[in-house]
């Protein structure tokens, strides 16, 4: 039988992000989400992480989905949480530029984000610092441009074969 | 055995333009039974490439299985491309899929056939458009003897293909004027 846990708000988790890292909690997005969404600064990703996993009273222990997106205008990588523990959910987004963009790594913290850093870079280019091991995982590792990105051209032919 | 051009069946399965008809009269008898002797053996003994992509790779197993029993063609499937004589490319080949369905193919000792089995691998299938990672073709790589629509065929289709197959075998000429 599932243990009911403590879940927490979607709202307070903000407040407590907030008032434990300040303006790198950005804002709340909580209307037509669920969960609901906290954006934060792409630089104190892996702090924020490290806190979400190892506060006793969030504790979220999942990593369920990491994704990249693209906006057109920028592009913004999605963490899907869950807490076994507590029995709640949250995500987690973080917003970057156009040009080059990168945040930190989150494999050190749920290493099943590994995987999953390694699709949004295959596809979207996006880079994450101090990754283990950050190589294409789908595509042939020689493939030129990141195909999701909505920029993309397709090639005419790969190794002789048309596409 | 038909000596026209091969019209689908049932499943709609088309035989790719054969090489010539039967012998005629005029061939020599003692040729025209060597040949007949081959065809014979190579076609009763088709061994497949365990090989599958995508989802027809499921209606492939349920071909091999009891229900349709593969088998009684003489259709066994080998784990290795150099025992099989018959590749059947079941499912979607991506761009980076292709150059191993390449290599296997190379693999696979003469005489060797081809059969592409549904929609991807006959043209790209539901990934024709907009695909940038789906070969849009297995004929873009290697060459193919028969094709059998449907996504996935069923195995009805695949028997079908299969003994189409066999029908082409049976009209090749392996002995004297080749013509």
């Amino acid at each position: 039988m599932k243990e009911p846990g403590n879940p927490v708000e979607a709202q307070s988790i903000f407040e407590i992000l907030k008032g434990k890292f300040g303006d790198a909690a950005v804002d709340l997005q909580a209307e037509g989400f669920s969960p609901a969404f906290v954006v934060v600064a792409p630089a104190s990703v892996k702090e924020i992480a490290r806190f979400l996993r190892d506060d006793p009273a969030l504790s979220f222990d999942s990593l369920m989905c990491l994704s990249g997106v693209d906006y057109k205008d920028r592009f913004a990588v999605a963490y899907h949480l869950y807490s076994m523990a507590n029995r709640h959910a949250i995500g987690m987004k973080a917003f970057l530029p156009r040009e080059a963009p990168s945040l930190p790594t989150v494999d050190d913290v749920w290493p099943a984000a590994n995987f999953q850093e390694r699709e949004a870079f295959d596809l979207f280019g996006i880079v994450f610092e101090g990754s283990k091991d950050l190589r294409r995982i789908l595509l042939p590792e020689d493939w030129e441009g990141h195909p999701l990105r909505k920029e993309y051209k397709y090639p005419e032919f790969y190794h002789g074969i048309k596409v | 055995m038909s000596t026209g051009p091969a019209h689908g069946t049932a499943s709609g399965a088309v035989a790719a333009p054969a090489g010539p008809a039967l012998p005629g009269p005029e061939a020599h008898v003692l040729v025209g039974n060597a040949d007949l002797f081959v065809n014979w053996s190579r076609k009763s003994s088709l061994w497949y490439l365990l090989f599958a992509t995508a989802c027809c790779g499921i209606e492939l197993m349920q071909a091999g299985a009891s229900r349709y029993d593969l088998d009684r063609f003489g259709a066994v499937f080998r784990a290795t491309p150099r025992q099989a004589d018959l590749m059947l490319v079941a499912g979607t080949i991506t761009h980076k899929m292709a150059e191993r369905v390449k290599r296997l193919y190379d693999q696979m000792p003469e005489p060797k056939y081809v059969i592409s089995m549904g929609s991807c691998a006959n043209t790209g299938g539901p990934f024709y458009k907009d695909s940038y990672c789906v070969v849009k073709g297995v004929d873009l790589i290697i060459p193919v003897d028969v094709y059998i629509p449907g996504c996935p065929p069923r195995p009805e289709a695949l028997i079908d293909g299969i003994m189409k197959l066999q029908k082409l075998i049976m009209r090749k000429k392996n002995f004297g004027d080749k013509a």
